[in-house]
């Protein structure tokens, strides 16, 4: 991988990292604050179905994880194990599409 | 004997990457360092002990070696800061081969500065005059706050990184090519930037910031190799790396 390409991937887990830092802080806010009036499926469809705001949120949420696990995943594997090359990127990737392709799916079940 | 208090147990590597801790009982003096303890064993106790010094006063950066687990420089630790319980364990740095005892070989440690290009790139065309570079500039001051590296590699010796990726060129490494990224006369530019990039380079860096922790002379290596992040991603985004 060229150096250029190298320091994209970093920027890219620095850019997703900033925005899932910001993410998370809304998601675990939403979630003290909704189960103050008690928890329930049914509770929870009614704030996001058919809400643009919350699939817009959660669609971004789920695309920084997509972009961040295994770009993380990939640092690590590199220092734990002797895997290298492009077997290993290949893999990785794969995992972030699984990720997105999951993640937005289950964005599609509460909002749509 | 003046000055003389006690007696400390020194537990010593001997041995290469296969050996052991031995155990001597040296006294304890007021004002002794770490280095005085080595010199003792070696020229009263057991002359096969190697080490390696040559200063002794905190400037050449050869006398580094893991005292009580923790990289040091041995000639400026004294051993009332150091010693738990009148016991010091002295091996050698982490993170290096070990030679014999307590001498490591620094090899890899040096082609790393090479690999990251760490030294002065001259332009293609001698410039026509003196380069003036004023005191207060943001990039002097940058590389002010890199340029002290006495090379003892006990940054090296304290990275986790190094640890995990043998090819990882480390913090004193990049510490200088970070100085020379500062240096207003030097041509080395994109290929300097592309050499500290990447896996085995500035990206790798988890910047635990134990280099900036154990570093004798107070340097910053973190700081210095986030500069490089830094600088690498204007050169990507620029079209320049």
């Amino acid at each position: 991988m060229s150096a250029r390409a190298q320091t994209y991937l970093w920027f890219a887990q620095r850019l997703s990292g900033a925005v899932l830092a910001l993410c998370v802080a809304v998601h675990l806010a939403t979630i003290i604050l909704a189960v103050q009036g008690g928890l329930s499926a049914a509770e929870i469809l009614g704030r996001t179905r058919g809400s643009t705001a919350w699939a817009a949120f959660y669609a971004a949420f789920v695309l920084a994880v997509a972009v961040h696990a295994p770009i993380g995943l990939r640092a690590i594997l590199r220092e734990w194990t002797l895997w290298r090359g492009r077997g290993l990127d290949a893999a990785v990737a794969l995992v972030g599409v699984g990720l997105a392709l999951l993640g937005w799916r289950a964005v599609g079940a509460v909002v749509g | 004997m003046p000055g003389q208090v006690d007696a400390l147990t020194v537990s010593v590597w001997r041995g290469a990457a296969a050996g052991r801790y031995v155990d001597y009982q040296v006294p304890h003096r007021t004002s002794q360092t770490v280095l005085d303890i080595v010199t003792y064993i070696q020229r009263r106790l057991d002359p096969t002990l190697s080490y390696r010094f040559s200063c002794r006063v905190g400037v050449c950066g050869s006398c580094a070696m893991t005292v009580n687990g923790v990289p040091r420089w041995t000639c400026r630790t004294h051993v009332d800061r150091v010693a738990k319980d009148r016991k010091l364990e002295i091996g050698p740095l982490r993170n290096l081969p070990v030679i014999k005892d307590l001498a490591t070989d620094m090899r890899a440690f040096f082609d790393k500065w090479a690999r990251a290009k760490g030294q002065f790139q001259p332009p293609a065309t001698p410039a026509a005059d003196f380069a003036r570079v004023d005191p207060a500039s943001a990039a002097r001051r940058e590389a002010d706050a890199a340029i002290e590296c006495i090379g003892c590699a006990v940054c090296y010796s304290a990275c986790d990184v190094v640890a995990w990726n043998p090819d990882y060129l480390g913090p004193a490494a990049l510490n200088r090519a970070w100085s020379l990224v500062n240096d207003v006369r030097d041509a080395g530019g994109a290929e300097r930037l592309a050499a500290v990039s990447g896996d085995a380079g500035c990206h790798s860096c988890h910047s635990h910031q134990a280099c900036a922790e154990r570093c004798p002379k107070q340097l910053n290596p973190t700081a210095a190799i986030a500069g490089l992040k830094r600088a690498t991603l204007k050169a990507a985004l620029t079209g320049a790396l």
